[in-house]
């Protein structure tokens, strides 16, 4: 009797503690569809503050930018990343402490810190802020994540398959092309979903290095939120959210079906 | 693909121009001074680091570590349990429940922050919804201030505690906890004699996580804060966007940097500690 007792208090406070999590999230999302401008009284069903934001020139300027800083930095993070965790995984290195603490320390240290190095770096070279310096940030705080990810997949993998094609004397790139590419492809593929994901909803980092004409998703809320409250903020948000958690359900996804696939090898 | 070592040299290279000399960059402005004008010159001088001793500095970095400490309290007591219940639950929703736990850890900070104000500003849900009830006749002032800077806080990071905890609790032998109940210990002993002592080092690593994070912290305080809610991290953001004194937050963002680093070292060596003083278990047995 009392262990069903003990086990109902934990569910609910388990459950309490996600609504906790889940709620504001999805006031934000509702109130993005509340036909009143000011209040939180709920006055009807409305997707106008949806169309306005299509209509809104910095709007769409704003997804433009994000989406093309996101898509250079998961490309590029994504091939440094994994040539980097191939290379590590392959090759016996002398620094290898030295280069992994390279690799991981970008995700130790704080943001905050890492943007507003790279501002003082891009001062000094009197490199003016905008896309370009955008995309170097991003590019640079993404390599790390994808390395993480690359390298958990490749150390699942056997090294038997790739000596077996060595001794039917495939030459060292058709190796490569053939068996350790195709292999590691759903760790490179949830690496640069990550890496899309981290840069499409940066803030921290962005805020820090973003020029006049660079503003992001993320900053455009910014700057909205510190004007005041209005329903356009909140249907951009919820889009945004939209977005991150499709990218995270997907990258999911793709890595619990190989990891099974990988167990029963 | 004879060459194929040389292959980790882009990485290296690039992480080393956009991570390593722009934090030496940093390291050198902290040590520099500035004009009246807000431009840096380079004189040595620990002056940034001197000035940091100020009361005022110290107030804010002494109510930082407070507003840090609170924080991995409250989450830890919001995070095990929930971590606790996703870890007994039946293997196939675990994955499920782990994700739906951690969906809002990929949201950021500033749309998080941003909920939040929709509850409790002063035309907010839940002040709409007290005057409705009639509970109140006045909106509540319940932005702001501390508490909601703390309850913001709490809230952005608690999946960081939820995540490890998971994992160590995923990890624990459950023939302990048969064999202690099979021993006549109630639950609650078994509980507090095997399950938690085994999961400390998951709760350790989700102490380094959340309080790191609330070290640096500047976006919750800066969208949910009042002004006298400023934590070291707006401080340094001020010094940067506001202030133009560049010296001194980098003087600020160095210790803030070292502090983090060798918390996150000791860290190590405790967890390095514990599995070596594991195997000298396993040894003498």
């Amino acid at each position: 009797m009392s262990k069903t007792w003990r086990s109902h208090v934990l569910c609910a406070y388990a459950l309490a503690v996600l609504a906790f999590l889940y709620l504001p999230l999805l006031f934000l999302a509702l109130y993005s569809f509340n036909a009143s401008r000011i209040n939180a009284v709920w006055s009807g069903f409305t997707l106008d503050w949806y169309s306005t934001l299509f209509q809104n020139r910095r709007v769409i300027e704003a997804l433009t930018n994000s989406l093309l800083v996101a898509f250079i930095s998961t490309i590029s993070s994504t091939v440094l990343g994994t040539t980097a965790a191939i290379a590590l995984n392959k090759y016996q290195y002398k620094w290898k402490p030295a280069i992994n603490g390279l690799l991981y320390m970008p995700i130790l240290i704080p943001e905050i810190v890492m943007g507003l190095s790279l501002l003082v770096l891009f001062s000094q070279l009197q490199i003016p802020l905008g896309k370009i310096t955008l995309t170097l940030a991003h590019i640079t705080f993404c390599v790390s994540f994808v390395v993480i990810t690359v390298n958990a997949r490749l150390e699942g993998m056997q090294p038997e398959l790739e000596q077996a094609a060595m001794d039917l004397y495939a030459t060292p790139f058709k190796t490569f092309r053939y068996i350790t590419l195709p292999l590691a492809m759903p760790g490179i593929m949830a690496g640069a979903l990550i890496a899309f994901t981290l840069s499409i909803d940066d803030f921290i980092i962005s805020f820090f290095v973003a020029g006049p004409n660079s503003t992001t998703l993320p900053l455009y809320i910014y700057a909205m939120v510190k004007r005041g409250i209005s329903p356009e903020i909140n249907a951009l948000s919820t889009l945004l959210m939209l977005a991150t958690i499709s990218l995270v359900v997907i990258a999911q996804l793709i890595q619990p079906h190989y990891i099974s696939k990988n167990n029963e090898q | 693909m004879r060459n194929g070592k040389l292959l980790v040299i882009p990485t290296v290279a690039w992480l080393s121009i956009f991570f390593v000399i722009p934090l030496l960059i940093v390291v050198a402005v902290s040590f520099a001074s500035r004009t009246a004008y807000g431009q840096i010159f380079f004189q040595l001088t620990i002056s940034n680091y001197i000035r940091f001793l100020e009361p005022l500095y110290l107030s804010i970095f002494a109510g930082t570590l407070f507003t840090a400490i609170l924080t991995t309290v409250l989450t830890i007591l919001m995070g095990y349990p929930l971590a606790y219940y996703i870890a007994q639950l039946p293997k196939k929703w675990q994955q499920p429940a782990l994700v739906l736990a951690m969906i809002p850890f990929w949201i950021n900070f500033l749309i998080r922050s941003y909920a939040w104000v929709i509850i409790l500003r002063s035309q907010g849900v839940l002040n709409t919804l007290l005057l409705r009830i009639g509970v109140i006749d006045q909106p509540l002032q319940l932005l702001y201030n501390d508490t909601a800077v703390m309850l913001g806080m709490v809230y952005a990071l608690l999946p960081f505690m939820v995540l490890p905890i998971y994992v160590s609790l995923e990890q624990l032998d459950y023939r302990l906890l048969e064999a202690a109940s099979d021993l006549g210990a109630k639950p609650f002993t078994a509980f507090r004699k095997i399950t938690l002592p085994l999961t400390i080092p998951g709760i350790a690593a989700g102490t380094i996580l959340v309080f790191i994070s609330s070290l640096g912290m500047f976006v919750v305080p800066d969208v949910m804060g009042g002004a006298k809610s400023a934590l070291i991290g707006n401080l340094i953001q001020n010094q940067f966007l506001s202030a133009r004194d560049w010296p001194f937050g980098s003087a600020l963002s160095i210790v803030l940097a070292v502090l983090s680093l060798v918390l996150i070292m000791l860290y190590y060596k405790a967890l390095s500690l514990q599995e070596g003083g594991e195997r000298n278990v396993k040894d003498l047995a």
